[in-house]
């Protein structure tokens, strides 16, 4: 019983991490990277959202 | 793990929204008037050089900085001016972060319950105001929001800095929210410390174009948007996450 509560526990923490993960990836596309057409579409968005900007 | 991710997804499209909104009315007025600025439109006093020769200046006094003035693309030299096109890509980019936000603090508040924290609709509005102090507050204390059209450090070098300060300021809060003892709690504040006691990367002169008052007024809204924002998110996302019975 334990064991099984044990796991259902480490799954749902790694599940937890892989929704963060998938978080970051879409903050760090659309705040940080660089090719110019991302850029110039997210620009109001970064400079007013505090990301380094250009 | 879809009520996971539909929680989050709506609460950051909700908050993306509200965000765009609230910049439409307080921040884009002054990125307009900044890049007038920028383009030597407007010159705040007479005889002040515009953005691009202020930075063809300073990167001759100063060989392997990085200018930002480069004339490219939106918001570069020529002033744009606001359009309906640029209107929808500003919400559409606030709509996609505040979802990877959302996102990210679904992830950590699966990680809080499964250790035992109980999380309730003021916790989250907390988590939310952690959020805002992890990915825009304490990146701002050593790199303000700038305006469009003023010169700054290294682009690579600040983009490190400020993630590394988003992991530290976060990690930092964790600890000293829910770590045990005194040693946990003071390597909470030396990790929201670390980054500010490194220093970002700045110039070692001032060199933007806009007056002070428009790059203040700039600043404080921008993050005041951001806190109500980020408060927003938090709040929703526990609420939608504890919504549904079966999950």
């Amino acid at each position: 019983m334990n064991m099984i509560q044990t796991q259902v526990r480490s799954s749902a923490a790694l599940q937890a991490v892989f929704v963060a993960l998938v978080g970051l990836t879409l903050v760090f596309a659309s705040g940080f990277a660089q090719s110019q057409t991302l850029h110039d579409a997210a620009h109001d968005m970064r400079h007013s959202t505090g990301f380094p900007c250009h | 793990m879809r009520h996971m991710l539909s929680s989050a997804v709506f609460a950051g499209f909700a908050a993306g929204l509200l965000c765009a909104l609230l910049q439409y009315i307080l921040v884009e007025p002054k990125i307009l008037l900044a890049e007038r600025y920028e383009s030597g439109e407007l010159v705040h006093f007479q005889g002040v050089p515009t953005a691009a020769a202020q930075a063809d200046a300073m990167a001759k006094s100063m060989p392997g900085m990085e200018m930002s003035a480069a004339p490219a693309g939106l918001g570069h030299g020529e002033a744009e001016g606001s359009s309906p096109y640029r209107g929808a890509l500003t919400v559409l980019f606030a709509v996609l972060t505040y979802c990877g936000y959302g996102l990210v603090l679904m992830g950590g508040i699966q990680i809080a319950e499964q250790i035992g924290i109980k999380l309730g609709l003021a916790q989250g509005v907390l988590w939310g105001l952690a959020g805002f102090a992890a990915f825009q507050l304490m990146p701002a204390l050593g790199l303000q929001p700038d305006l469009p059209g003023t010169p700054s450090a290294d682009l690579q070098a600040r983009q490190v800095w400020w993630a590394l300060t988003a992991a530290c300021t976060a990690m930092g809060l964790w600890l000293l929210s829910y770590g045990h003892g005194l040693v946990q709690r003071a390597a909470g504040v030396a990790l929201l410390a670390a980054p500010h006691v490194w220093g970002a990367p700045v110039l070692p002169e001032f060199a933007g174009v806009a007056p002070p008052e428009l790059a203040s007024a700039f600043a404080a809204r921008s993050l005041g948007v951001g806190l109500i924002t980020w408060m927003a998110l938090g709040g929703m996302l526990v609420t939608l996450w504890h919504s549904e019975p079966a999950k």
